[in-house]
């Protein structure tokens, strides 16, 4: 669409006009400043995964302390709770012996001791006959624990009593035995078929835990 | 978003002279010139992650351009008469063409000419000048050129007849009608 003259005006401007490369201190700016901004560009990528790291570190650091503490708080609450327990089973059982009070129900028939509870208690207490491994029921009576009435089985082994505090378990069912040591006192522990057992005693932790084992053992064989 | 810097460290080099060349005949200083295309390849970077287009040139020029005239609105250069000076715009040329032609005769012509079509091109007013030195020194096309400029391109092709009309002028080169006359 050029014309003649425009194409000859053309040659003559492309032969004589300048055309100004660029100088080669402008090259090296140029490149400095590019060269600068992708160092830069990367050191910036470097910082903001540092930094994302930094976050991520935190947020994982501050999960791990509520998880810890929720976990403390747990366990401690529920320790807290065991040792409240802990002190009014062993003060049970002291009471029981203070006044001559071990039993309402005196009576080493299991068919005998185990109606007894009956409409005293929203529940009924697991009350097995362990004559033959040494441990012979005596009776029972009714006692207040965990702020709700209970059933106290009173078990002999030689010249020691033995009470044996029941109730429905609150919270997770835990089978292993646990033992307490309070005024010279034994107490074991433990949860099974919903229900709470504590155990306590004068006799030695070993014996003592002895008889929990055969209790909930027995317990387990009979159901 | 990855290296951008880097990425456009390899594509927009390569048109630097073109640049650097359509800066210098917009701003007529050296060291103005380039800190236009200083100012205006920084800003190319900056929004580089804006530009998708597949040839990069009309876009950086584009910014060189508008570079180009934000500063002569500020310094108000553009509606002065520019004044040329001979000794150094031609001194960029003085090595290209010094060892063609030892006739002085014809070097003193050809030194003459080169003045004379570089003085005609800063004469125009920027508005014709960029559009003459995008097609006749670059080569662009006129869709290339309307992109840079950012004009339509028939808008393009009036103002290059216009600037055409206005060289002829300047170089005593009248149409052949009007010579006919």
């Amino acid at each position: 669409m050029n014309t003649y003259e425009d194409d000859e005006l053309s040659v003559l401007i492309k032969a004589n006009a300048s055309y100004y490369e660029a100088p080669q201190n402008l090259r090296a700016r140029v490149h400095a400043f590019l060269a600068k901004t992708a160092k830069a560009e990367t050191m910036h990528w470097t910082k903001r995964w540092l930094e994302w790291q930094q976050w991520a570190g935190m947020g994982i650091a501050f999960a791990c302390g509520v998880v810890l503490s929720l976990g403390v708080t747990m366990f401690y609450g529920e320790h807290g709770q065991q040792e409240r327990i802990a002190s009014q089973v062993i003060n049970g059982h002291l009471r029981s012996l203070m006044v001559a009070h071990l039993s309402d129900v005196q009576s080493s028939d299991l068919r005998t001791v185990k109606p007894w509870f009956a409409g005293k208690l929203d529940y009924s207490p697991p009350v097995e006959d362990l004559s033959t491994e040494g441990y012979p029921l005596i009776g029972g009576r009714l006692d207040y624990m965990d702020e709700r009435p209970v059933a106290a089985l009173v078990y002999r082994h030689q010249l020691h009593a033995i009470n044996v505090f029941v109730w429905p378990a609150r919270g997770r069912p835990s089978r292993a035995i646990r033992s307490v040591t309070k005024k010279g006192l034994n107490a074991e522990y433990w949860r099974g078929d919903g229900m709470q057992y504590w155990a306590v005693s004068d006799l030695s932790a070993s014996d003592l835990k002895k008889f929990a084992e055969l209790l909930r053992v027995h317990k387990q064989v009979q159901l | 978003m990855i290296k951008q810097a880097q990425q456009f460290e390899k594509i927009a080099p390569p048109h630097l002279s073109a640049a650097y060349n359509l800066a210098r005949w917009l701003v007529r200083d050296e060291h103005i010139a380039q800190d236009m295309v200083q100012e205006a390849y920084e800003r190319a970077l900056k929004y580089f992650s804006g530009f998708q287009g597949e040839d990069i040139r009309p876009w950086l020029l584009g910014i060189v351009r508008n570079t180009c005239f934000t500063w002569l609105q500020n310094n108000r250069r553009g509606n002065e008469p520019l004044e040329f000076d001979e000794d150094r715009d031609s001194a960029a040329h003085e090595a290209a063409w010094a060892g063609t032609d030892y006739n002085p005769e014809t070097m003193l012509q050809a030194k003459q000419e080169k003045s004379q079509v570089n003085l005609a091109i800063a004469s125009l007013a920027p508005v014709f000048r960029e559009i003459l030195v995008l097609r006749e020194l670059e080569g662009l096309s006129y869709e290339e050129i309307a992109a840079v400029a950012g004009i339509p391109a028939g808008t393009v092709m009036s103002r290059l007849a216009r600037a055409r009309k206005m060289m002829r002028s300047a170089l005593n080169m009248p149409l052949m009608k009007e010579g006919n006359k």
